[in-house]
């Protein structure tokens, strides 16, 4: 192709020089605005800067058109520099239509950018948004915002009318001109996205050809029209050496598992029932049946548990996943795994709850549920990632703990981290180390019976699969004798077999690594968070070390059983802030375990955390202990958090 | 190689059995250890996994793998274990209760699935382990200790629901006629695809008698009739009465009164189902109730063989899977 293909900085206007964007593109659910984000983010990934995103859509598949309800929006920050977060504040806003605009407007910073489809903006469309006439008339719109109104639909009904394409199809385009015209405005390449429509309607030329058109008219626009005076560039970000991919939570997590399967030479198995925002591990699972993946939609979130059980049983690598409707519907397979002490992996990606609650949009709310929402004594191991690229690591993790200690472990994931993306480093395979199983074989003295319930010094029994001689035996959910595996009510037995399955699981606090912290060791407030918060907490407690205050932060990845130091460190601080997307689970077990005063910062609103309301928490904990230091230090009695705060 | 011969005692575990005595669960216990060793599957290819009930503690007493699992769900233990190890021969044990009320939905769909498992389904009609409530295939009036003025729901026929649900092997059997019921479970492991045997199983603790009219030795002749494959339908003790089709309604005929061609013919392999969905509608007192193989179609693609063939074909068309390979494809940037 010898068309002109615009790249980063090839504008002739003026270039303005920032350290990062945060963009939200915003319309109908039909619009294409998720299109719009990923491919905005691939695009930034790939030109090297770090980004972090935020999908917000509605659970409504095809919600009335034009309506409130039916706004989709993919928020992106891409920087120069490291980030944890999508951003608090808009920099830039992009709408296509009314409704759009009403429900995102306050997220916009004062002087920043909004760009209004203004074919979007009718008075069929005022109604359907339910505002009273055009919300651009505001004055006050027109004062705080730099506003830019371009006739989207129009040009792009003009970039593509030599192709003869019908109204409705030639309306279809206006997301890639749209994409062009911010592509324009940050600098970046039209390249990956040209091969993504390539690649994606290769089989339909003309719809091609069109999306190319547009892609290309916005491009256009923004270098020709006098609207723009000014587009950013974003340097590529200071990232440690290597191969980069651009990498989405549940997208990391099935990776994860397929490295996990590898690394171990078994099979994976991924028994599983459609459930937002978990099915999406099914979709890329299910594409790699070549690496000996099987993948069973099952009829329900029993039956997706039970087979998950059954290959367990099996000698295979078995992994279910859900949402927290779903992992309540599994709990009394979870239980019998527990007590089969079968090694498997359950992944509970939470979303708003309770019930059937907020299926789009994210929450920590499952916690507890994970940790107790059993009958009976039923411990089990679980674990946070952190981030999207995380996802790829804890799944590993989570098999290796499954295998050593013979229990089935949980993934609280969550929505924000499973439909969030950021760069992932790609790692050397070589370099993986093997995951070592071993399955007994038929034992030599054959005169001695087989014990399915013997133990290791990690309290874990032999994984005895079926088809090996000699080694017949049953299991089951009654209680069993430990060693023979017999059922047994003895009040004896039972006592010791539900102490050494708690002592199973506890023994592996000693196998992870101890609780890292942030910042100083010890002094005035220790922020503690899990899951995917941790964006939003690091970016803010290093936000209020800057402000230098004494502050520290420490994201537990292990949340049963904690690490071993956890309980000491919690004590080395004045204040103990727990910010969760809850109404405070992670902070009753700390008080609850330690006997340490917690305090909550609660957000549940279905939305992540922005880091200015955590550094606003954070601050006024810290001003409080200020006052306090000053009152102490006229007595000569808090130099050392003084210090620690300059320190910090 | 040559296998080592085994017995029916072979097959049996250290564990005492711990059923009521008399109850009709010995017999189909006795008549499985009889048939294993004449299908040639070693022990420890062999698994029994089964739900929650009273026949569900029937894998603790066999010398096999086995898995007392949960209420209900055998089924999905069963699926996750077959598609994952094909070698092995699974068989689930369940109830009227555990297969039809609590895990009414996995026996569905393990059928339409056509796993290649069998199902022994022991339907004494009762709840059994908790002592006395009436079941799925409790009969409509049935006073029991949770329906002191009779049971009001209508029963279920699981026969009926299993052709519905396109099974490919349906059969019953008795307790009490062990010849009959040892054939039926050998002719049900040899199927390739789900085989599901009811066995009229008699609880003589809870409901005892429930199904004598078919289980007595005396009564059986007149109240049931046994299918065999290109054979006509014919009963009673001196085999003198028959069924035909009139327009699309069975009726029971003296065999002297009708030409023999008029006489329904059992077609086992049919693969449409009405005639075996008919006969599964045929109760007492109405109709003798038929026993043996309803259907044996053969041919029919089964999930663990399908699931298995797709990852071979997968491996065949795009190279055995290479992580490195996976994690470079698409968009990358390097960081120098
Ligand atoms: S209660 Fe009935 S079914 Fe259960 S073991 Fe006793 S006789 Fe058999």
């Amino acid at each position: 192709m010898s068309a002109f293909t615009p790249g980063p900085d090839s504008s002739a206007k003026q270039i303005e020089n920032v350290e990062g964007i945060t963009v939200r593109l915003a319309g109908d659910s039909g619009d294409g605005m998720q299109l719009l984000g990923t491919q905005l983010t691939n695009t930034s990934a790939l030109l090297g800067n770090d980004v972090a995103t935020f999908p917000d859509f509605p659970a409504e598949i095809r919600a009335p058109r034009g309506t409130r309800a039916g706004v989709s929006g993919f928020q992106v920050q891409f920087a120069a520099e490291e980030i944890f977060t999508p951003g608090d504040v808009l920099d830039a806003l992009v709408v296509m239509n009314p409704a759009a605009l009403v429900t995102n407007i306050g997220d916009l910073r004062p002087g920043g950018l909004l760009i209004v489809n203004e074919d979007g903006f009718n008075d069929k469309e005022y109604k359907l948004a339910k505002v009273s006439g055009n919300p651009l008339d505001d004055p006050r719109i027109r004062e705080r915002y730099r506003v830019t109104e371009v006739a989207m639909t129009r040009l792009t009904r003009d970039a593509v009318a030599e192709l003869g394409l019908g109204m409705k199809e030639a309306d279809r385009c206006k997301n890639f001109f749209a994409m062009g015209l911010v592509y324009w405005l940050f600098g970046r390449s039209l390249d990956p996205t040209l091969r993504f429509i390539a690649a994606k309607f290769g089989r339909k030329p003309d719809v091609a050809l069109a999306n190319e058109k547009a892609l290309r008219a916005g491009w256009a626009y923004g270098e020709t029209t006098e609207a723009f005076g000014t587009s950013y560039h974003v340097e590529p970000a200071q990232l440690k050496p290597g191969t980069y991919k651009n990498m989405m939570g549940n997208q990391a997590l099935a990776w994860g598992l397929l490295a996990a399967a590898q690394r171990s030479h078994k099979e994976l198995f991924y028994g599983t029932y459609p459930i937002t925002p978990a099915s999406d591990i099914l979709h890329e699972l299910s594409k790699y049946k070549n690496f000996g993946v099987r993948t069973f939609q099952a009829e329900d979130e029993i039956a997706a548990i039970g087979a998950t059980v059954g290959a367990a049983f099996g000698g295979t690598m078995a992994v279910t996943a859900s949402s927290g409707p779903g992992i309540a519907l599994k709990a009394e397979a979870m239980g019998l795994g527990m007590m089969l002490e079968l090694p498997m992996i359950v992944i509970d990606v939470q979303r708003g709850g309770p019930s059937t609650g907020l299926p789009t949009k994210t929450e920590q709310s499952d916690l507890l549920q994970v940790l107790y929402g059993r009958n009976g004594e039923s411990p089990l191991p679980v674990l946070a990632p952190q981030s999207p690229a995380d996802c790829f690591d804890i799944a590993q993790e989570a098999w290796e703990i499954a295998v050593e200690s013979m229990v089935p472990v949980v993934i609280l994931s969550d929505g924000y981290i499973a439909n969030g993306s950021e760069p992932w480093k790609i790692p050397n395979v070589q370099d993986m180390k093997p995951i070592e199983i071993a399955h007994p074989t038929a034992a030599e003295d054959s005169d001695k019976p087989f014990l399915p319930y013997a133990r290791d010094e990690k309290l874990a029994r032999p994984w005895a699969i079926p088809g090996t001689e000699g080694l017949m035996h049953r299991v089951g959910g009654l209680e069993k004798e430990d060693g023979t595996g017999n059922v047994s009510y003895d009040p004896e037995n039972h006592q010791h077999m539900v102490h050494t399955r708690q002592r199973k699981v506890d023994l592996i606090a000693e196998r992870i690594p101890p609780q890292k912290v942030m910042g100083p060791p010890s002094g005035d407030i220790l922020v503690v968070s899990w899951g995917g918060t941790y964006g939003a907490c690091h970016t803010a407690v290093r936000r209020c070390q800057s402000q230098g205050m004494s502050v520290a932060h420490a994201h537990i990845r292990y949340l049963h059983p904690f690490p071993a130091n956890l309980g000491e460190l919690l004590s080395s601080y004045r204040t103990v802030l727990v910010p969760e997307l809850n109404m405070g689970q992670l902070r009753m077990l700390l008080r609850s375990k330690y006997l340490v005063d917690c305090i909550g910062i609660n957000k549940i609103k279905g939305k992540p955390f922005t880091v200015s309301e955590l550094v606003e928490q954070i601050s006024a904990h810290a001003c409080h202990d200020h006052n306090c230091r000053e009152e102490e230090s006229q007595e000569d009695a808090c130099e050392d958090g003084i210090m620690q705060s300059k320190a910090g | 190689m040559n296998l080592p011969v085994l017995k029916a005692t072979d097959f049996a575990s250290d564990q005492d059995v711990r059923w009521c005595p008399g109850c009709g669960d010995y017999s189909i216990l006795a008549q499985m250890k009889k048939v294993l060793p004449e299908l040639g599957v070693p022990r420890e290819k062999t698994v029994f996994i089964s739900g929650i009930g009273c026949s569900s503690r029937f894998p603790y007493y066999m010398n096999t793998y086995g898995m007392h699992s949960i209420h209900g769900r055998a089924p999905t233990f069963a699926t996750g274990l077959k598609t994952t190890r094909p070698d092995l021969m699974v068989w689930v044990i369940t109830g009227d209760g555990d297969a039809l009320s609590i895990g009414g939905n996995h026996f569905i769909h393990v059928l339409r699935r056509n796993l290649d498992i069998n199902i022994v389904l022991f339907n004494n009609r009762i709840y059994g382990l908790t002592k006395g409530q009436y079941s799925p295939t409790s009969s409509e009036g049935q006073v029991t200790k949770s329906s002191p003025m009779g049971a009001i729901d209508h029963p279920l026929n699981p026969l009926s629901m299993a052709i519905a649900a396109e099974a490919t092997f349906v059969a019953r059997s008795l307790d009490a006629h062990v010849k009959h019921l040892g054939d039926t479970l050998k002719r049900a492991a040899e199927h390739k695809g789900t085989s599901l045997v009811e066995v009229y199983q008699n609880c003589n603790v809870f409901n005892d008698g429930a199904m004598a009219y078919a289980q007595s030795r005396d009564l059986r002749p007149e109240h049931t009739i046994e299918l065999e494959h290109g054979k006509p339908l014919i009963f009673g003790k001196d085999r003198d009465k028959g069924i035909r089709m009139v327009g699309n309604q069975l009726e029971i005929v003296k065999t002297a009164d009708v030409p023999a061609d008029d006489l329904l013919i059992h077609d086992e392999k049919s693969n449409d189902s009405t005639l075996h969905y008919m006969l599964s509608r045929m109760r007492y007192p109405e109709f003798p109730e038929p026993i043996g193989v309803f259907r044996a179609v053969q041919g029919v693609a089964t999930y663990n063989d399908q699931i298995n063939a797709q990852v071979t074909q997968a491996k065949q068309q795009k190279g055995e899977g290479s992580l490195q390979k996976l994690f470079e494809s698409g968009d990358t940037w390097q960081v120098a």
